[in-house]
């Protein structure tokens, strides 16, 4: 016999028991679509991830101020405050000294209340370089972006992130228009794109929210808010000093980026006595998520596995029944010359049809991971907006990505599992005398 | 045996010998002889009934004859081989190649239609026959099952349904028909009618092997062979 009439023959014994087939077909579907939808899930997750840290650029060297640990500055932490962090010296240093370093973009930061008239925002204040915009891929869709003669002449002008631009000009045009930063008034020159938040790096910061940044020039933002920063907490002053929240690097090629990092890592250690500063290099992340992501991938691939496994019990346990059914089946086929082999191919190829059908409808379920899970959060946004609002971003934005090789492993392990669970009930039916089998009732 | 044509010719070619056979089971610790040493002969175009009580040893007679079981001791020559010592995959061959089966209860495949029933011996044999269908559907026609090619056996009488069987035991040609009680489950007229049938068949030069305990119906036979006790008995021939 071929195959056709094998799968045939095997597809018509299964029709004796329509509804028991069908349970073991559902069995094998759950396991192939939980491989494909994990596995999907998983891509779509450090998909995300992986887009997010190449918004921080292949080619950037990122620089940020820790602050160190207490006991590393007990002694300097007196009344007169702590200083610490990146110094404006060390941006010269990198610039000049590491020569594959094309573009360089210090940056210092600190939390403010932006106003305009009875609007007011809380807004993170980034003073920076014109570059900043460039770097960090931001562009300025109204206006222009901050300019160099901005930070040669200490202007008081300011670029809007988009929400802040919102939220403090609901209705008018922000362009020329004064906010108020503390005491000082800036005028508005520019509002940025759109930018939903970054992933977070490095531990150092938490995502990135473009969203609530204005930005001034760095000339403008030490000479009106300066280095200091003074803080209450638990009812003491908290003064601490810092020069450089963080300096972006670009190297010139992708290939340099490590070489870069150390050089400056060495460059650094040699001019700061404690770790105050952390070097967060976007490709090393990119690195570690892709490591990352095959581990995730392996997990899931167990956990869905398993329920392979499940499934190809099923397949055993209806597979057993059916030969014990049709011992007459197998006595009558034996006396008709089929050999033990012939029996146990039969079988097999009764589990194939079984596992394949169920592999084939799987990965047919497997396709509607992406409209379900849209399905699964427009119900829960619109039936659940309480539970909606704490969940996070990450599931907010999830978009599963389909692996190609996930939809072959599937099936293949689906058909495999068939063979391995049918093994044994075929064996059993092969085995069985012929005479028995025929005087079976 | 021998080779001159001429004596071909006279005396019928043999188609299957037991030489001396016997078959020992072992049950609850005690070797019990359900054969005792049988030895026959049939030749082409034989058509012989085995009778016999129940524990005469006919049923282990045919499985044996049939190549379901080997005996103890002995010879069975069957298509030119001593089958006696053959693996179980060569006597699965053996059983395809050279041998019928005609069942007391039929014994078709439920899922099957009439003329896949019939195919089923050649789904066995290789190299495959292109043919298979047209022979089937040929001896569908034949047993007189034209008009139920696709039928399924639960749509069928039993006397239909063993038609199918003797079609089925007909496919892959074979040296020698083995029935066991083909008529145990049928009525008088449809008993008749199959062994009509089989008439039929052995005058076209078929060798039929039929175990029987039905006096009437073994009349219908060439000879008739009574065992007892796992011996041969009698050896009568009824009309010729």
């Amino acid at each position: 016999m071929n195959v056709i009439q094998q799968l045939k023959l095997g597809f018509r014994s299964l029709m004796l028991h329509k509804l028991r087939s069908a349970l073991a077909v559902l069995g094998i579907l759950i396991g192939v679509t939980a491989v494909i939808w994990l596995v999907a899930m998983g891509e779509g997750v450090s998909y995300q991830a992986q887009q997010q840290i190449k918004e921080l650029g292949a080619t950037s060297i990122i620089v940020r101020t820790i602050k160190p640990s207490e006991e590393a500055n007990s002694d300097s932490g007196s009344r007169s405050g702590i200083a610490y962090g990146l110094l404006r010296s060390d941006y010269d240093r990198i610039i000049t000294n590491i020569p594959t370093i094309s573009s360089a973009v210090p940056m210092r930061e600190i939390s403010r209340d932006v106003r305009r008239d009875e609007f007011s925002v809380s807004a993170q204040v980034i003073g920076c370089t014109p570059e900043y915009f460039s770097i960090n891929r931001l562009p300025v869709v109204r206006g222009r972006p901050l300019a160099a003669s901005d930070l040669r002449g200490l202007e008081n002008v300011v670029v809007l992130a988009h929400d802040v631009a919102e939220r403090l000009f609901p209705i008018q045009d922000p362009l020329g228009r004064a906010i108020q930063i503390g005491t000082e008034f800036y005028v508005v020159v520019g509002v940025a794109q759109d930018r939903t938040a970054a992933a977070a790096i490095g531990g150092s910061f938490s995502a990135r929210q473009y969203n609530r940044d204005v930005y001034i020039p760095l000339s403008t933002f030490r000479k009106r808010i300066g280095d200091r920063v003074i803080t209450v907490r638990g009812g003491t002053f908290q003064n601490e000093t810092i020069e450089l929240n963080q300096i972006t690097a670009v190297v010139d090629d992708v290939a340099s980026v490590d070489a870069s990092a150390d050089i400056i890592r060495a460059l650094l250690s040699r001019y700061h006595k404690t770790l105050d500063y952390a070097v967060v290099v976007p490709k090393e992340l990119l690195e570690q998520a892709e490591t990352l992501r095959m581990m995730f991938n392996v997990l899931l691939l167990l956990i869905a596995g398993i329920s392979l496994v499940v499934g190809g019990i099923g397949i055993m346990n209806i597979m057993l029944a059916t030969v014990t059914e049709r011992t007459r089946e197998i006595g009558i086929r034996r006396a008709l010359g089929a050999t033990k082999g012939e029996i146990v191919q039969q079988f097999l190829w009764e589990t194939v049809v079984l596992s394949g059908t169920g592999g084939l409808l799987g990965v047919a379920v497997g396709f509607l991971c992406g409209p379900t899970v849209e399905g699964v959060r427009l119900v829960i946004e619109s039936f659940m907006p309480e539970l909606w609002s704490t969940l996070p971003s990450t599931i907010h934005q999830l978009e599963p990505r389909l692996a190609p090789w996930s939809i072959v492993a599937a099936f293949g392990i689906s058909v495999g599992v068939g063979i391995v669970f049918g093994i044994y009930p075929a064996q059993r039916a092969a085995n069985m005398d012929p005479i028995e089998a025929l005087r079976h009732e | 045996m021998s080779n001159n044509p001429e004596e071909l010719s006279h005396e019928p070619l043999q188609v299957a010998a037991v030489q001396d056979v016997t078959k020992v089971y072992r049950l609850g610790g005690q070797d019990v002889k359900a054969l005792a040493g049988v030895t026959l002969e049939f030749k082409q175009g034989d058509f012989v009934a085995i009778m016999g009580s129940s524990g005469s040893g006919k049923s282990t007679l045919l499985n044996l004859l049939g190549c379901l079981d080997r005996p103890t001791t002995g010879h069975y020559l069957l298509g030119g081989h001593d089958v006696a010592t053959l693996s179980d995959e060569d006597l699965s061959r053996v059983r395809g190649r050279y041998l019928g089966f005609v069942f007391q209860s039929y014994n078709l495949i439920q899922q099957l239609s009439v003329v896949e029933n019939i195919m089923v011996p050649l789904s066995y044999q290789l190299p495959v026959r292109p043919d298979g269908r047209e022979l089937s559907t040929k001896l569908a026609t034949l047993v007189g099952l034209a008009g139920r090619l696709d039928h399924r056996p639960n749509q069928l009488s039993g006397g239909q349904q063993q038609r199918v069987a003797i079609a089925r035991a007909l496919v892959n040609n074979p040296h020698v028909i083995l029935a066991d009680e083909p008529t145990g489950n049928l009525d008088t007229a449809t008993s008749n009618e199959i062994m009509d049938l089989l008439d039929v068949l052995n005058n076209t030069g078929r060798t039929i092997v039929m175990v029987t305990h039905e006096p009437d119906i073994a009349e219908r036979a060439k000879t008739v062979i009574t065992l007892r006790d796992g011996l041969i008995q009698s050896v009568e021939q009824n009309r010729v």
